[in-house]
């Protein structure tokens, strides 16, 4: 038996998927750069794929730009945005609970001599929009906030954010990293005045390798890789047209059905948290009704170390992720957690369960079963 | 490109009836070092000197590495060889290797001559001499230099002539299997696989002992250990490595007996495990990475109490090293960048905040009767359960 309860880590790629890439691969090799028709067969993957994607975000099909992945889409929109921008100003806005691809992005640029301001969250992870507005100032160039925090499920206020951003700096550039978010809510980026988005392939059964990045129309960015001008320039290098090729099935395929998925994912994570809140010590964080993400539960067992906890979890054959990665060597403490503040104890202790629409109410009962069996076990054997 | 090796060996040399025996082991190491390289290699002995001689193209940089890395050799010598077509001949092929070697490089030599075959029409000295002209005559950029030169121009007339300049250092040591087998208790850390190179550099053949606690450690610290033992394999040659489920005695010992004392009985049943194993496989003794007074459970009174469970010796090869000498080996056999890979054990969870550092054994004893009941059966499944796995170099 094997229950994979860690999708937003990765998901598994869909049969349609699978057969739109090796399709690709085995039959139309070419490089949609070749002039000959093998190229265009080959280019015909890309365009269909762009079609595929800016439907689902009511967007134009030249503003979707292909990258390597999540990381690349978030370092191409800030790096990107921030060095293409930076007549008008130095100073950025972000949240302190991003991932790695943002904070990161934004550490290298703090090096580079900009200035960023990190906004607060609130105990579910969420920001507050009076701290967005006092952030904003005339030499804003750039915000960058995600969709849907990776770790506990928080969903920020994207559409007040976007209309507020733009209110009190027309030229600010607002970045989304809808990483999690895509394919769990339905994203319109002109609505939300949104000017850069960021998309991973392999969160959504899709391919690994892959993902892309909306660029609003006449948005200003400098490239981060240079070559033979592939992609208007913005993004030179042959473009993996197996993997684009899969990832615009992906993103066709999470839009399909999309509420019953939506509201499947919602019922297994209701049933989760109700059950897991009955075994002693168990608590779950952020918020538990559907303002949350669909797919994410963050819970944490006080006494009981992440990594104990998922391999425990392992042996049984149910796959899950730990709240913040523990190790003697190096302590990484999750800035998430931190910034939703919770205690110490639970830093430390939490694990991240995570669904995708095709697992079902029997694997959320197995692992709550699990979970009843391991908990009382290991919290006898805590660090004295 | 050099077509043929001299291997120079030390103390092989002085090991009297048993010498051919050291010789053999060492001729079957470099042979087994140099599968992997890509080249058509052979091995050969002639009156107390290894040859390794390479027919064509092959690859030069993982010849060295894999020759230097056999224990028992001293140096391996690059050199060329050439049929003996009298002096003159002789003269122009030295110049020739000086030539293409060294190029216009300035430095100071020194001839060194050997005759193996006393026949040859000039002896040693006067090769010495004339030899020495005869090159700085036609290499202005080297000067002699008899008592500190830069590198000697080694000529050696044996049946056929070996010319060498340089002697890429070996590890030393002795070969492998020529004095026997012993068990390392190998952990994901840094100073056991050091331990388990140097008393192999001794010539003994390794086998090992790992503890693993699932789900407080995961499977890549497991894993970690396997690709240690994997590097420590290109020195020692293969290594049969036992994996031992160690949870229950660990939280059975957690339960019953003080939580200060947890760490030195945890040692003991780990050292009684390996031990177990060690007999079974025909081992003379157990290696451990233990230095006097680096953490608690290495005080003299605790590596006392430790290897008082034990009737076989207890090797403890960095007993004086310091940390950092350690981390030097480490660094120096490359075991030291997958050591400090974060997945150490997370069974930090059972380690004392204060572990007791002085130890007494009729106390210790005392705690481990509150075991009484349960020890030997949780021994026993750990023995049966443990999974046992042969680890090539890698």
């Amino acid at each position: 038996m094997q229950i994979y309860l860690d999708n937003s880590a990765t998901t598994r790629v869909s049969e349609s998927v699978l057969t739109v890439m090796e399709e690709a691969m085995r039959k139309d090799y070419g490089n949609p750069s070749s002039l000959h028709t093998m190229g265009m067969e080959a280019e015909n993957y890309i365009k269909k794929a762009k079609e595929q994607i800016a439907k689902t975000l009511r967007c134009q099909e030249k503003e979707i730009y292909f990258t390597s992945c999540g990381t690349e889409s978030d370092n191409l929109a800030i790096i990107g945005g921030a060095f293409a921008n930076q007549r008008q100003g130095k100073h950025l806005i972000t949240t302190a609970v991003e991932h790695a691809a943002v904070a990161a992005s934004m550490k290298f640029l703090e090096e580079q001599g900009f200035e960023v301001t990190y906004l607060p969250v609130d105990e579910y992870g969420v920001i507050r929009l009076e701290d967005l507005k006092k952030a904003i100032r005339p030499d804003t160039i750039l915000v960058s906030m995600m969709y849907v925090n990776n770790e506990v499920g928080s969903v920020m206020p994207i559409h007040e954010a976007g209309e507020l951003i733009k209110e009190c700096n027309p030229n600010t550039l607002f970045h989304v990293d809808a990483i999690q978010g895509y394919g769990k809510f339905k994203i319109y980026p002109k609505q939300d005045k949104i000017d850069l988005l960021a998309v991973s392939g392999h969160k959504l059964h899709g391919p690994k390798g892959v993902g892309f990045l909306y660029v609003k129309e006449k948005t200003k960015l400098k490239p981060l890789i240079y070559g033979g001008g592939h992609q208007n320039g913005l993004r030179s290098g042959t473009e993996n047209v197996p993997g684009v090729a899969g990832l615009g099935q992906a993103c066709e395929d999470v839009y399909t059905n999309f509420e019953e998925k939506v509201n499947h994912m919602y019922e297994l994570r209701e049933q989760f948290i109700s059950e897991v809140e009955k075994i002693e010590g168990v608590s779950v964080n952020g918020k538990k009704t559907r303002e949350n993400a669909p797919h994410i539960v963050s819970v944490s067992v006080p006494g009981v170390r992440s990594e104990v906890l998922l391999h425990s979890l392992e042996e049984k054959g149910i796959y899950v992720s730990a709240g913040s990665a523990c190790s003697s060597n190096k302590p990484s403490i999750s800035a998430t957690l931190k910034a939703i503040g919770l205690p110490k104890e639970k830093l430390e202790s939490t694990v991240r369960i995570s669904f995708c629409d095709t697992n079902t109410g029997e694997e959320v009962e197995e692992t709550i079963k699990a979970l009843k069996e391991l908990i009382p076990v290991l919290t006898r054997f805590v660090r004295r | 490109m050099y077509q043929s090796f001299l291997i120079k060996y030390g103390e092989i040399a002085i090991k009297g009836k048993n010498r051919h025996l050291f010789e053999d082991a060492l001729v079957s190491h470099l042979s087994h070092a140099l599968k992997p390289v890509e080249g058509e290699f052979s091995i050969w002995k002639e009156q107390g000197r290894i040859y390794v001689d390479v027919k064509g193209e092959y690859d030069y940089d993982h010849a060295i590495s894999a020759m230097t890395k056999v224990f028992g050799v001293v140096g391996v010598c690059p050199m060329v060889q050439v049929e003996d077509e009298g002096y003159e001949k002789l003269v122009e092929e030295v110049i020739r290797h000086l030539k293409d070697t060294y190029g216009e490089k300035e430095l100071t030599f020194k001839v060194m001559a050997r005759r193996a075959r006393k026949n040859y029409p000039l002896n040693s000295t006067e090769i010495n001499m004339d030899m020495g002209e005869k090159i700085l005559d036609a290499c202005p950029n080297l000067k002699v230099d008899v008592h500190e030169p830069d590198m000697f121009v080694n000529i050696e007339i044996r049946q056929k002539i070996n010319i060498y300049t340089e002697i890429i250092p070996g590890p030393g040591g002795m070969p492998v299997g020529s004095n026997g087998k012993a068990m390392l208790l190998l952990s994901g850390g840094i100073d056991s696989p050091v331990a388990g190179y140097m008393i192999a550099k001794r010539g003994v053949s390794l086998e090992a002992t790992y503890f693993h606690a699932p789900p407080y450690t995961s499977e890549r610290a497991k894993q970690k250990v396997v690709d240690l033992a994997a590097i420590v394999a290109r020195y020692s040659g293969p290594i049969t490595l036992n994996i031992v489920n160690f949870t229950d005695i660990q939280l059975e010992i957690y339960e019953k007996c003080p939580h200060d004392e947890l760490t030195i009985i945890m040692r003991r049943y780990m050292m009684k495990i390996a031990e177990h194993f060690a007999k079974e496989s025909n081992c003379l003794g157990l290696i451990t990475g233990e230095s006097i007074g680096q953490v608690a459970s290495q005080t003299m009174q605790s590596l006392a109490a430790t290897n008082e469970v034990c009737t076989m010796p207890v090797y403890r090869p960095l007993i004086g090293f310091d940390k950092q000498e350690i981390v030097e080996v480490s660094e120096k056999i490359d075991t030291y960048e997958t050591s400090i890979l974060p997945f150490e054990d997370c069974c930090t969870i059972f380690v004392a905040k204060h572990p007791v550092t002085k130890p007494n054994i009729n106390i210790i004893k005392r705690s481990e009767t509150k075991l009484a009941d349960t020890i030997d059966d949780l021994m026993k499944k750990a023995i049966e359960t443990t999974e046992t796995i042969v680890v090539e170099a890698k």
